[in-house]
C-alpha cells in the first residue's frame, strides 16, 4: 500500500505502465457501525442506572404537639392496614361503623387499585367539592415487609390520591382483625 | 455515462461518532459493586436522585441473614469533610490519606473506631470483607451522628444554599420496623422529607 515509485517517475515515451492510482479511501462503514453502537450502550448505560426515587413527605413529628388533632369526616376516610404476607385489610370511616369493610383485598389493578379509584369518586359525590377528596390512612403493620409500604404509596400515586398519611397507631381491634387468618 | 461512487465519503461522520464515544466514555462512572447489595422495591414514580449532597442509607440482610444498616455520601468534598467532622466528634484520628481514600468510597457499614481498617483496604476486598453494620441503638446512635454532621457538611460546603437530600434503600422484604427506626432516626433530626429508592416498574402494572 504505502509503497513508493522511485523509478523512473518522470517516465519517457516508452516508459512503464504508471503505477495505477490507488484508492485512498478507506471503507469505513464498519468501524462507524461499531462507534455508533458502543455510543448507544454508553448512554443508555450512564443514563439508565442513574437510581430512581420515590420522594416521601411525612408530617413534623413534635414531641410537644400543641396544636390540636385535625377533625376530619370519617366517611372520608378509607383505612388500609397491611399484614403478613401480604394481607391486606380495608375498611371506609370508622372500625365501630364502616361504611364498607373491613375486608380483606388483594394488591395490583383489580385489588386495591380498583376500590381505590371507585372510592375516590363517590366520597367526591358526597362532599361535592373536588378539594375534599378521599383520605387514606395506611396502617403497615409490624410483620408487614417494606415492599408493601411502596406497594401501596406506589398505589396512592397512581391512582391520585393526594391525601394520605402512615400511621403506626393500631386498634386493638384492629390488630385482632390482621392477626385473624 | 460517467460511473458514480457508491460509497459516501465517512470520514467527517466517524470523527464525530468517535468524539461522542470518547465524551461518554470518560463521563461514565464504573460501577463497584456494593457492600451491601439490596434488591429495591419497584415503584411507577419516578424521579432521578441528583449525583452529588446525596446521602443513601442502605438496610438490607447481609450474607449472614442480619439486617445491617449501610452508610453512603455522594460527592467527594462532603465525604471529606464528613470524615474529619465525624473524626472530631467521636475522637478518631484520620489522615490527610485517609480522607482522600475515603472520599473514593463507596458505602461502608463499620463503627467509625473501625472504619480505618476499611479505609485501608483495597477496593475489591472492601465488599467481600465483613461488615456488620452501623450502630443505631440509642446508647451508640452513630447512624444519627454520620447524617448530622454530613447534612452540616453539606451546607457548610456549599454556604449554605445547598440541603443534603436523603434516601432510604431497603430491601423489598425488609421488615417495616425496621424502616420505620430509620424514619424516626430521620424524623428525630426534623428530616421529613426523603425518598425511596425504588426499581422501575412498568405502566400496566
Amino acid at each position: 500500500m504505502a509503497e513508493l515509485n522511485t523509478n523512473d517517475s518522470g517516465g519517457g515515451k516508452g516508459g512503464k505502465v504508471r503505477s495505477k492510482k490507488q484508492n485512498s479511501k478507506v471503507d469505513l462503514t464498519a468501524m462507524v457501525d461499531l462507534a455508533f453502537l458502543l455510543i448507544t450502550f454508553f448512554m443508555l448505560t450512564t443514563t439508565l442506572s442513574k437510581p430512581q426515587a420515590m420522594p416521601l413527605g411525612l408530617p413534623d413529628k413534635d414531641p410537644k404537639a400543641d396544636e390540636k388533632p385535625m377533625k376530619v369526616d370519617e366517611k372520608r376516610t378509607m383505612t388500609i392496614m397491611m399484614g403478613e404476607n401480604n394481607k391486606l385489610i380495608y375498611y371506609m370511616g370508622l372500625l365501630e361503623a364502616p361504611i364498607a369493610g373491613p375486608k380483606d383485598i388483594a394488591y395490583g389493578k383489580e385489588g386495591i387499585r380498583k376500590e381505590l379509584l371507585s372510592r375516590k369518586k363517590s366520597v367526591i359525590e358526597y362532599t361535592g367539592n373536588k378539594d375534599k377528596g378521599i383520605i387514606v390512612i395506611i396502617k403497615p403493620g409490624k410483620k408487614s415487609k417494606y415492599k408493601n409500604l411502596v406497594d401501596i404509596l406506589d398505589e396512592m400515586a397512581i391512582s391520585g390520591v393526594g391525601t394520605y398519611a402512615i400511621v403506626n397507631d393500631f386498634l386493638p381491634k384492629e390488630t385482632e382483625l390482621l392477626e385473624k387468618k | 455515462m460517467k460511473k458514480k461512487s457508491a460509497s459516501t465519503d465517512m470520514t467527517a461522520m466517524c470523527d464525530v461518532a468517535f468524539l461522542l464515544l470518547t465524551f461518554f466514555i470518560l463521563t461514565a462512572t464504573a460501577k463497584v459493586p456494593e457492600a451491601l447489595p439490596v434488591d429495591t422495591p419497584s415503584s411507577t414514580v419516578l424521579t432521578k436522585m441528583p449525583d452529588t449532597d446525596l446521602a443513601i442509607i442502605t438496610i438490607g440482610k447481609g450474607k449472614d441473614g442480619v439486617s445491617k444498616v449501610f452508610f453512603d455520601m455522594k460527592g467527594r468534598e462532603l465525604r471529606k469533610e464528613t470524615l474529619a467532622g465525624m473524626g472530631t466528634k467521636l475522637g478518631v484520628e484520620f489522615s490527610e490519606e485517609d480522607k482522600a481514600k475515603f472520599a473514593l468510597m463507596d458505602d461502608f457499614g463499620v463503627p467509625l473506631a473501625n472504619l480505618k481498617q476499611i479505609i485501608d483496604m483495597k477496593a475489591a476486598d472492601r465488599s467481600k470483607a465483613p461488615q456488620p453494620g452501623i450502630p443505631m441503638d440509642s446508647l451508640d446512635n452513630q447512624l444519627k451522628d454520620w447524617l448530622l454532621v454530613s447534612r452540616r457538611a453539606a451546607i457548610d460546603l456549599s454556604g449554605g444554599t445547598k440541603e443534603l437530600q436523603i434516601a432510604i434503600k431497603g430491601d423489598a422484604k425488609e421488615d417495616y420496623p425496621k424502616i420505620k427506626k430509620i424514619m424516626d432516626i430521620l424524623q428525630d433530626q426534623k428530616i421529613n422529607s426523603f425518598s425511596l429508592v425504588t426499581g422501575m416498574r412498568g405502566k400496566d402494572f
